[in-house]
């Protein structure tokens, strides 16, 4: 049975007097234990609401939420908020973008580590202190007694997000889920925080949802992809499949906008035209549609399915590309697959 | 911290020497001089000048202004041209009153406001919210002299519920410590002056209490709705925290940074509002001394007690600053 399961899930935010937004619509996908999901689209596609979504975060006021959530066989949406509490933080844990911003300005370090500690373990005083100074020093803070009792702006930006993690690992959660954590950091910061998650991860045996709009991200860490387009999976795949032979013209498209090393000197970046805001309802056909180089009359007409191609591969496109990998487009796309970073 | 202490009790003396330059000169600048309210109108010319002479007040007005801050000096705000006594004493035995109502004030603005502010943000749009707002917008539009005047018609003559006028009740015995009559009567176990003095205390307090009430509200509700949609909240939601630790240690403390600032500013407009609800309450503290002093032409009292009140009003909002390093580690002074 699989750790997590979203089944038709869908978000949409009704404003007073504003039109109701959807921001998911209809996303499914599965995760075992000890996977590493990445969740990969461009902003606004819906990633961060799914995910706010999994971990009952969201608003009560203005957002309505569809569709079923399992987690470990327990369907969470029905939890009472009681229950969900009790899951929040010991199973399921959250990791968010922006580690200044999501650190409390005016608690130590400590405190906010040794909080959740107490809230699900029952640790107090000098247990839950020592506790979360094995907790610091397992994600690569130096000196941790002495950070426990500084404050968030004292700590640099790759210091915080190391404490965000060190507080959503305090309680071994079966699920982690990263929302862009490394898109506040810079570069060299960005590749320690990958190498601590994986790494993390792996000797616990932790799921891990990543959520990032950086291929270069997911390509060292993802075992599978789920890409993501205005609210809804548009292409599912391993790691290797998508690299290496991307069916849907978005997912393509991603894939060759990025900038490579080896590309001769003064050559262009390929983007993809137009911008989300160019995206048609679901209903009215393929949402990539007006900003897709392949679609054709067909793609306008009723919503595209999520459909298998190959083994654990699915694309929601009816006139999807690279289905016969040519020689060059192996060559093109074969070279990222093992880890490299993209950048 | 000793020295950032200092640095601020430093800076008070350019202010003080500011304010003695604008108080001194433009009190001049008023017309009548007390030859003619401390003397009988049928008073002769040469009585009048003999008063002025005698009051150096035929000086020239620098060499006045030199004297008082010779005077200055030494401590000295001279006598009260009314009484004939020193302005320090004069102001020592009438200031434990005002302190005592605009603490009373602040009390009941402080208890009354962060609750209503703090409720009225988390039932954002309720009836209880729209009313916080709408009382908030009527505390600060309802001048303080009105309201006491209100209350005073209401509650003490139509009502009869509290006492109308006064500090204590009429023939009260009492032993007077500290001149705070709450905190004398508590140390000397006399606890009917204690109820005695509270009872005196809540109508001018109440009235006292409207504006700094009305502000904290609001701000205490713009902080909690501001505070409420920031990351760190979420994170602590998401950690599965008890809602009783997500508000108090992540909003409340968080939005309260803001209000704390307001508390300390607003403990001038206090002062202010006292002149105006003592009066009505013929509270007997420093607000009617110096109503009277401006109306007599007292000039010593009323210079010294103006600045006796900058230099309070100064010294608490250095308080206040203080306490908000204990709130905001990131301001905190190494």
């Amino acid at each position: 049975m699989p750790l997590l399961t979203v089944d038709n899930l869908s978000v949409t935010f009704t404003g007073d007097d504003k039109r109701p937004v959807r921001a998911v619509d209809g996303v499914s996908f599965g995760m075992d234990e000890g996977e590493v999901l990445g969740l990969v689209g461009e902003s606004g596609c819906g990633k961060s609401v799914t995910s706010l979504a999994l971990m009952g975060l969201l608003p009560s006021r203005g957002v309505e939420v569809g569709g079923r959530v399992h987690f470990d066989g327990i369907d969470v949406r029905s939890l009472p908020a009681r229950r969900l509490r009790d899951m929040r933080g010991s199973q399921l844990a959250m990791i968010f973008q922006d580690p200044l911003s999501s650190l409390n300005p005016v608690v130590p370090i400590g405190r906010q580590v040794t909080e959740t500690l107490r809230r699900h373990k029952g640790m107090r005083g000098k247990a839950a202190r020592e506790r979360a100074a094995e907790l610091l020093d397992r994600v690569g803070i130096p000196d941790p007694a002495r950070r426990l009792t500084e404050y968030p702006h004292q700590l640099s930006g790759g210091m915080r997000q190391r404490a965000l993690i060190a507080m959503a690992v305090a309680c071994a959660p079966r699920l982690l889920i990263a929302d862009e954590p490394t898109t506040a950091l810079d570069v060299t910061i960005q590749a320690q925080i990958l190498d601590l998650l994986g790494e993390l991860v792996r000797s616990e045996g932790t799921s891990l949802l990543m959520i990032t709009h950086d291929l270069g991200v997911v390509a060292g860490l993802c075992d599978n992809i789920n890409v993501l387009y205005a609210g809804r999976v548009i292409e599912a795949s391993s790691r290797q499949q998508l690299f290496a032979n991307p069916h849907h013209p978005y997912t393509a498209g991603l894939l060759g906008s990025v900038p490579r090393l080896d590309a001769p000197r003064g050559e262009a970046l390929t983007p993809i035209r137009g911008s989300i805001n160019d995206t048609i309802d679901w209903n009215d056909g393929c949402a990539f549609a007006p900003r897709c180089d392949h679609y054709t009359m067909e793609c306008l007409t009723g919503t595209p399915e999520l459909v298998p191609a190959g083994e654990g591969h699915q694309h929601r496109c009816v006139n999807p590309v690279n289905l016969d990998p040519g020689p060059a487009d192996a060559d093109r796309h074969g070279h990222v697959a093992e880890g490299d970073n993209v950048r | 911290m000793f020295r950032y202490i200092l640095k601020r009790l430093l800076q008070l003396i350019p202010a003080l020497f500011g304010l003695s330059i604008l108080l001194f000169f433009w009190l001049r600048l008023l017309p009548g001089g007390p030859e003619n309210t401390l003397l009988p109108d049928d008073a002769s010319a040469q009585q009048r000048e003999a008063l002025r002479e005698s009051l150096g007040l035929n000086e020239p007005i620098i060499v006045q202004y030199g004297l008082f801050l010779k005077r200055l000096g030494e401590f000295d705000f001279g006598n009260s041209l009314q009484t004939g006594r020193p302005v320090m004493e004069e102001f020592t035995t009438r200031f434990p009153a005002t302190a005592e109502l605009a603490i009373a004030a602040m009390l009941i603005a402080v208890c009354v406001g962060i609750p209503l502010g703090y409720f009225a943000a988390r039932k954002r749009g309720s009836f209880l919210d729209s009313s916080a707002v709408a009382g908030s917008l009527l505390g600060i539009c309802i001048p303080v002299f009105f309201l006491a005047a209100m209350l005073k018609v209401v509650f003490a003559e139509k009502l009869g519920w509290l006492p109308s006028a006064f500090r204590l009740g009429a023939g009260a015995r009492f032993t007077e410590i500290t001149g705070f009559r709450v905190l004398d009567s508590v140390l000397t176990g006399e606890f009917d002056v204690t109820v005695s003095a509270l009872g005196h205390l809540i109508l001018p307090g109440l009235a006292l209490s409207s504006i700094p009430l009305a502000v904290i509200t609001r701000m205490t509700r713009a902080s909690v709705l501001e505070v409420l949609g920031q990351d760190y909240v979420r994170t602590a939601e998401s950690k599965g925290l008890q809602p009783t630790v997500v508000r108090t240690r992540h909003v409340l403390r968080n939005a309260m940074l803001p209000v704390i600032t307001a508390i300390g500013l607003l403990t001038g407009s206090l002062l202010a509002g006292a002149v105006l609800t003592e009066s009505v309450f013929a509270f007997g503290g420093i607000g009617s001394f110096i109503y009277e002093s401006t109306q007599q032409r007292d000039y010593p009292a009323i210079l010294g007690f103006l600045m006796l009140i900058a230099i309070i009003y100064v010294v608490v909002n250095l308080l206040v600053d203080l306490s908000y390093t204990l709130f905001d580690p990131r301001v905190r002074v190494r």
